[in-house]
């Protein structure tokens, strides 16, 4: 189904994830973040622009046990693990916060 | 875990042309989830896929050449490539990729896991997989 952001039209996939990922915009995950009744905050923001990061430099979006090493990794243990991560994206960091990244959906993700 | 097995993944095919290549690599990234000793080795056209600055996006393909310096964080141990394969091609392994791997929880760390080996270590490396995919 469509996106609606600032009057221009985002495909996605039957799944909710952005058809292009270069056409995203912060206003891509704003937009999905309201449909899921979550307000994004700078701690949400710190993981989708680490995704669109890792995604950058190796052309994939990380699994969760992925993401959640590597962020450990870049932004101290506090933030490297599940429970932090679900707390900010409670429908799982991979795809939730994947999904708001304007990245597919994690490799292995099912 | 009790039941750790040891997987090899065999490429021998050059990174482009067909999507062998791609698929060994999402086949491997899957299976990283199961916590298996993963090991991939590289052989004939398949040490191009390693190669630095290759960009498969000209082909039609994603571009997933940069997603092999990932394969540390997602547990693989080794990428072995057979030395003959790259001497054949008048490649070192200078020509190839490095990739670290390091164990978040014990901070053990390896700067690159990329290993070239002989014909003989192929084959004892064969041997002792317990479970080997040839793309």
């Amino acid at each position: 189904m469509p996106i609606e952001v600032n009057g221009k039209t985002f495909e996605t996939d039957e799944e909710g994830y952005l058809a292009n990922i270069n056409e995203w915009e912060p206003g891509v995950a704003e937009v999905m973040a309201k449909e899921d009744e979550l307000d994004l905050t700078d701690e949400h923001w710190d993981i989708i622009n680490f995704l669109r990061e890792y995604y950058e430099e190796y052309q994939i979006a990380p699994a969760v046990r992925v993401l959640t090493k590597a962020v450990g990794k870049k932004m101290g243990k506090d933030k490297g693990n599940s429970k932090y991560l679900y707390g900010l994206f409670p429908y799982g960091p991979g795809k939730q916060a994947c999904r708001y990244a304007g990245l597919p959906k994690p490799t292995g993700c099912v | 875990m009790s039941d750790i097995k040891k997987f090899m993944y065999l490429n021998r095919r050059a990174p482009y042309g067909t999507i062998y290549a791609w698929e060994s690599l999402e086949v491997v990234l899957i299976g990283a989830a199961f916590d298996q000793e993963v090991s991939l080795i590289f052989m004939d056209d398949g040490v191009f896929q390693l190669v630095k600055g290759s960009d498969t996006s000209q082909s039609d393909m994603k571009n997933f050449m940069p997603t092999y310096r990932t394969l540390g964080d997602y547990g693989v141990r080794h990428l072995y490539v057979d030395k003959a394969s790259l001497e054949a091609r008048g490649l070192t392994q200078e020509d190839l990729i490095e990739v670290a791997w390091e164990d978040f929880e014990t901070e053990e760390e390896v700067d690159n896991i990329v290993e070239p080996v002989d014909a003989d270590q192929v084959a004892q490396l064969m041997a002792e997989s317990e479970v080997v995919f040839s793309f």
